[in-house]
């Protein structure tokens, strides 16, 4: 945290100077570890084994066991007492698989991409329910178009054992699972001292419960695994079991690495989401008609029950006054995906020839995961435009790469037509970036761009424009739908813009949402979405930014007074509705009461909620209200179910639906290890991604020509590819060089001297970096052997004022099955000196 | 929206705490006898709250320009998240923008060609769009062959986002899904 | 004159970002070391290495582990222009160039600097040298031209976990003290302040918390008033001080013509 958001890390540091203990759980010994109280060096990927193991640890602690705090808000806040379906079996029951494993035969033959070796058949994973479903409500059930098609997603209630002794319920299913996550084995796994990891999970428990709450923060050193997503669950397991979610300084907190990645996520330039987390339309699922859909993926009860109104909006944002309910309001025109379109596939669907043109803005493929490969991907193309601030490598893949500098490969054999668009930078244009805590922060224009540099606004307006001319006359039917598409974002004063520039505000207005009638009637909250086509709204969760034509709350620029406690409530927004902590019931007890004096945050004020931030609950639903399981939306929630954007109500201990790859965190080794896993006889994720192809080979488990675990990470004073960093001299000075750390031990067992060059391979590559041998990296004993661990930063490439190997030359595409995110946090390699 | 002066150094002193506040009355009690008057080299520049652009903490800055020209960028001590700290690269932003590597030209590589050649962004967008099309119209999916709608084509790949701007992704994501690519991507998943 | 003022750098808290490199760069638009490509120094994560005329801010970073590892840490620091109260670089400076302020700092006037290089000898910490662009003495002005108008030194502003305070030097030293204390209790029994009383020099307007001994961070245990010889050489003898400078603006003008015959080729 303080080597990659050290200004996050202030806090941190104030929170220290107060008291508060730092524990530091990292494969290297780095800036931040230089501040924690307590170190825990863990083999790269082992985290799931260490996490079980403080499940396990606080499971069996008599505190935790007898506190009414922890207790009350175990039963009633999670799903601890709900019974799961008799036919789920655990991975301690079938030695590292769940119930439901079987041969991947999904997919449609025009998209054989999707990556996976073997799926789940997960309803065994379901809760168990009652024998019927209740009946439909009396009357009043027809408020809108939809409503009925909701009401008829009803399933009976789940049964419960609030006493938590039914051995099906999931509270006894994950004490079984972690039960084998001794300290001992957490040692064994991951290196980590046994005394250590009492320490840690000592000082966990004692900052946790009714007066003190613990925060976990990550980054992408817990999601860059084959089992990413389970590594964050299994800390959301643990911190709902301590009651650290929906109060002020708990939660699991994810330090994202873009300025505006969350804004990138919300508002999904991704294959798999349209706006608000509403999944893409697939051809893989039931999404024939809007109706189709809406029956797939909305819920009956909580939240999402107003999907229908979510949709509708959306697909008015789209095709404007074209989208009809006579016509599913445009639904047919939408494209669908047909598998998975991610980073990685798209990479091999382009080396093998399918992709032929490509735009990419801001980004730098041609230094990403297993790059020389990406880089092969590229020199397929057929056209490529690269917008960005600072000519990237990507820019310059066809006559500056490695492969053409060496001679491998020449220009004139590389037949892609390349486009550069030179980029305002931030200070040169306007508009908003949503940071980590979901806060969107509005940037002002300073100063002109120069010479052609122009926003990445104009670029894909102007782009739509010419296409829209291009397709003006077709008469064909597949044109329909961009025919119909809205595209008028041009300023309203044109003497005050730059030409071609469209108006940032415009963009905003279609985010936040307006009367489909009257555009200058911005709406002001979600709860004013219809599902009858007269509110346009692109994004749901974004409305309330803009609630007026004057009023751009993402600008607010008013910090609360000093030393009043608050949320900074008046600068800039926090979607939903400008919420600061999300799921904030859960910092008041059964009756609306702060959990204490010390940890106060919203509670029931007799009539209404009220708080420090605006309450994530039904404005005036009592505490004491019960849950009715005749209605629909959170209507159907009690007054004590703070998670309502689950169906339950509640926090998910066991994850019975969203997750393909189980629904409990397992430990699983890297796809690349150099030990067995010590747990189960599957070594790794049974249902990981793996695209085959001789560029993109794996090391076997314990290899012994790639022994050493490799870790890759950033810098303080560099970004990610360095893009922009390597082009500041100021910055580059900094750290001029690619360098590999390594403990002494390694480095004397190779002859390697610190600054003298060495190379380092992997299966898919091979490159030079400086040695860096330092103390801060030690060998580890796992599983009864040494196993040495390397670590390198990726900043590095060949254009910039100082440049050096491409690390991802070493990384493989190979990933996670639920998002498709890459592992480069953990895999193996060789070093050699030279 | 940009802020006087005035505002600039009430926020600044805000920002400063006592220390700052104690100095404030220190403009009158000036020892001229070794004084030397400094001339601060933002003392009539225009000042623009903007954001940092590199990671996700979102720490606020302020820009100052003279005549249109930026001359200084720091952090801005109004802010709850960063009260006026950056880290290195945050410090730094001032060398994205005022810097002699920054590329300003448009630039056209030919199918084969081994350099670069400048050419007019109108002429280079006009082409883009006209292959944008052919490849689309060639590739294009309305349906599968076991009858499924698909509406798309994955042969164009949009890859980018998480540095840009709200308003940039959704206008992206609009263009692309209404013209059928469904292959869209950002640092999001990488 | 004012109120003193400095820095207070509590270096327990350093988390070694060169935010203050960087922003004492960013506002005093000095040049990147070496165009920004110097070798890598191997020395931890230190690669601008030492103070200089360019570098007004320098990070260090020492790393203290034993073999097995079961005793470890990391040292940061950040270093810079102690503001001496009783400033060698001052005393033996033969043009008047560098001045105390009316805030008890010490400022090198570059308009005033004949680039005799005094300055650089005299100076016990090592902290000033010629900036390669202006070819003059330089060294960090504690932002002289901020503190005018009530605004924060670059360096501690940005500054993200305040290892570096700026304020009125009687105020600083109460925290510094405060802090100290803290630390002890903690457990920390090598900590200690360096510079904050008026034993070194009369005391250093910029001082420091440490968490080991000056000698670890590079820091002189007792730094001394310059050599009598130099200091008589450059304050008694007007005639010496015209030759230094003369000759020292002539080695700086044949400097100039080469840098720039480089420029040109």
């Amino acid at each position: 945290m303080a080597e990659c958001h050290p200004v996050a890390f202030r806090w941190v540091m104030k929170a220290k100077l107060k008291g508060a203990k730092i524990i530091h759980a990292d494969p290297r010994f780095t800036r931040t570890t230089a501040m924690a109280d307590v170190y825990a060096p863990l083999r790269a990927g082992s985290d799931i084994a260490f996490l079980g193991g403080l499940i396990r640890y606080v499971l069996h602690d008599e505190r935790w066991k007898s506190d009414s705090f922890f207790q009350d808000y175990l039963v009633n806040y999670t799903n601890a007492s709900t019974l799961v379906d008799p036919g789920f079996q655990d991975t301690e029951d079938l030695d590292g698989e769940f119930s439901g494993l079987m041969d991947y035969t999904g997919g449609k033959p025009e998209w054989p991409l999707n990556g996976f070796i073997g799926e789940y058949e997960r309803a065994s994973w379901g809760y168990q329910r009652e024998g019927t479903a209740p009946g439909k409500p009396a009357s009043g059930d027809t408020t809108t178009a939809f409503d009925a098609l909701i009401r008829g997603l009803s399933q009976s209630p789940v049964r419960k054992d609030p006493t938590l002794e039914d051995p099906r319920c999931v509270f006894q299913i994950v004490k079984r699972h972690f039960d084998r996550y001794t300290p001992a084995m957490v040692a064994d796994v991951t290196g980590c001292a046994v005394d250590t990891f009492v320490k840690v999970a000592q000082t966990v428990l004692s900052n946790s419960g009714r007066d003190r709450t613990t925060a976990w923060a990550y980054a992408v050193g817990w999601t860059q695994h084959t089992y990413g997503p389970q590594m964050i669950g299994c800390c959301a397991l643990l911190q709902l079991l301590l009651g650290n979610i929906g109060r002020p300084g708990g939660g699991v907190i994810a330090l994202r690495g873009h300025v505006s990645i969350q804004g990138s996520t919300d508002i999904p330039t991704l294959y798999d989401n349209i706006h608000g987390y509403m999944v893409a339309p697939s051809t893989l699922k039931s999404h024939a008609t809007l109706r189709d859909y809406l029956k797939a993926e909305a819920k009956p009860t909580g939240a999402w029950s107003d999907m229908p109104k979510f949709m509708v909006s959306y697909l008015k944002s789209m095709y404007g006054d074209a989208a009809t309910a006579a016509n599913d309001f445009g639904y047919g025109w939408h494209p669908r995906i047909a598998g998975d379109h991610s980073h990685l596939p798209m990479f091999v669907a382009m080396a093998e020839g399918r992709v032929k043109g490509m735009i990419c803005v801001g980004q730098n493929p041609a230094t990403s995961v297993n790059a020389s490969l990406e880089r092969t991907g590229l020199r397929k193309l057929e056209w490529l435009v690269v917008k960005d601030n600072f000519l990237t490598e990507t820019a310059t893949y066809w006559n500056r790469a490695p492969e053409i500098a060496n001679g491998s490969i020449a220009p004139a054999d590389i037949a892609t037509e390349v486009f550069f668009f030179p980029s305002a930078q931030v200070a040169e244009t306007e508009g908003s970036f949503t940071n980590t805590q979901r806060l969107l922060q509005w940037h002002f224009k300073a100063a002109q761009p120069p010479a052609d540099c122009r926003s990445d606004l104009w670029f894909t307006y102007q782009l739509g424009v010419r296409l829209k001319r291009l397709y003006a006359g077709s008469t064909e039917t597949r044109d329909e739908g961009f025919q119909r598409l809205t595209w008028n974002f041009d300023p309203d004063d044109p003497a005050t813009a730059v030409v071609g520039e469209p108006d940032p505000r415009k963009l905003l207005r279609e985010i936040n949402g307006y009367h489909s009638a009257s555009p200058l009637r911005h709406l002001e909250a979600a709860s004013e979405l219809r599902d009858d086509g007269s509110t346009t709204c692109a994004s749901w969760i974004y409305c309330g930014v803009f609630p007026a034509p004057d009023r751009n709350l993402a600008a607010r620029k008013t910090p609360d007074q000093k030393g009043v406690t608050g949320a900074h409530l008046e600068w800039g927004w926090a979607w939903p509705a400008n919420r600061r902590v999300l799921y904030n019931r859960a910092s008041a007890d059964l009756q609306g009461k702060p959990w204490s004096e010390r940890k106060r945050w919203v509670w029931w004020d007799g009539g209404k909620w009220a708080g420090h931030d605006v309450p994530d609950f039904p404005r005036h639903k009592s505490p004491d209200a019960p849950a009715d399981p005749r209605a629909s939306g959170t209507d159907a929630l009690s007054g004590s179910s703070p998670f309502t954007l689950k169906a339950d109500g509640v926090g998910w201990l066991f994850v019975p639906e969203g997750l393909v790859d189980g629904p409990l965190p397992t430990h699983y080794e890297p796809a690349e290890s150099p030990v067995r896993n010590p747990l189960y006889a599957r070594q790794t994720s049974p249902v990981l991604k793996y695209w085959k192809r001789e560029d993109n080979l794996l090391a076997a488990p314990g290899d012994p020509r790639f022994p050493h675990v490799i870790t890759t990470y950033r810098l303080t004073e560099h970004y990610v590819g360095g893009g922009m960093s390597r082009w500041s001299p100021w910055l580059s000075a900094l750290q001029p060089e690619l360098f590999i750390e390594m403990s002494p031990e390694l480095a004397d067992a190779h002859g390697i001297v610190n600054t003298g060059w060495v190379r380092i391979s992997t299966p898919r590559g091979s490159i030079r970096a400086k040695a860096l041998v330092t103390r801060r990296l030690r060998p580890f004993r796992i599983a009864g052997k040494v196993v040495h661990q390397v670590g390198m930063p990726w900043h590095w490439g060949w254009e910039g004022v100082v440049t050096g190997d491409v690390v991802n030359n070493l990384t493989a595409l190979v990933g996670d099955p639920n998002v498709s995110i890459h592992e480069a946090k953990a895999f193996v390699c060789n070093v050699e000196k030279g | 929206m940009s802020l006087t002066r005035r505002e600039f150094l009430q926020a600044t002193l805000a920002g400063g705490g006592t220390a700052l506040g104690s100095l404030i009355g220190l403009g009158v009690s000036l020892a001229p006898a070794i004084a030397r008057a400094q001339t601060l080299r933002i003392a009539n520049a225009r000042v623009t709250p903007s954001v940092c652009p590199y990671c996700s903490v979102g720490c606020a800055t302020l820009v100052h320009t003279i005549g249109g020209e930026i001359v200084n960028i720091e952090g801005d001590p109004r802010s709850p998240l960063s009260e006026g700290t950056l880290c290195p690269k945050g410090a730094a932003i001032y060398q994205l923008h005022k810097n002699p590597n920054r590329a300003t030209r448009v630039l056209h590589r030919a199918p084969g060609a081994a350099t670069w050649k400048e050419v007019d962004a109108e002429w280079a967008l006009d082409r883009v769009a006209a292959l944008f099309k052919k490849t689309r119209d060639e590739s294009f999916v309305e349906r599968f062959a076991d009858g499924t709608v698909a509406n798309h084509t994955t042969a164009i790949f949009s890859l980018g986002g998480a540095i840009l701007d709200n308003e940039w992704n959704h206008l992206q994501q609009k263009l692309m899904r209404g013209l059928g690519v469904v292959a869209i991507e950002n640092q999001a998943r990488i | 004159m004012a109120e003193p003022m400095g820095f207070f750098t509590d270096t327990s808290v350093c988390i070694g970002c060169k935010a203050c490199e960087t922003a004492c760069k960013a506002w005093n638009q000095l040049p990147a070391k070496e165009g920004g490509h110097p070798p890598m120094s191997g020395d931890s994560y230190d690669n601008t290495v030492r103070l200089s005329g360019e570098d007004w801010r320098h990070v260090k970073f020492i790393e203290q582990f034993s073999e097995d590892r079961s005793a470890g840490r990391w040292l940061m620091m950040s270093d810079v222009c102690k503001h001496c109260v009783n400033a060698p670089c001052l005393e033996v400076c033969p043009t008047g160039a560098i001045i105390r302020t009316e805030f008890d700092t010490v400022v090198i006037q570059t308009d005033a600097c004949n680039g005799c290089r005094l300055c650089i000898t005299a100076c016990p910490f090592g902290v000033i040298d010629v900036n390669p662009v202006s070819k003059t003495a330089e060294k960090c002005t504690l932002c002289y031209d901020r503190l005018q108008v009530g605004m924060q030194p670059a360096c501690a502003q940005a500054c993200p976990t305040a290892s570096i305070q700026f304020g009125p030097i009687a105020q600083l030293k109460a925290t510094a003290t405060a802090r100290l204390s803290q630390l002890q209790a903690q457990g920390e029994k090598q900590a200690s302040l360096y510079g904050a009383d008026d034993k070194m020099l009369g005391g250093l307007n910029s001082f420091y918390l440490l968490l080991d001994e000056p000698g670890v961070y590079g820091l002189p245990v007792d730094p001394k008033m310059p050599t009598r010889n130099l200091f008589w050489g450059s304050v008694s003898s007007v005639a010496a001080a015209v030759v230094l400078g003369v000759v020292g603006l002539f080695g700086f003008r044949e400097r100039r013509a080469v840098d720039e015959s480089d420029a040109d080729a």
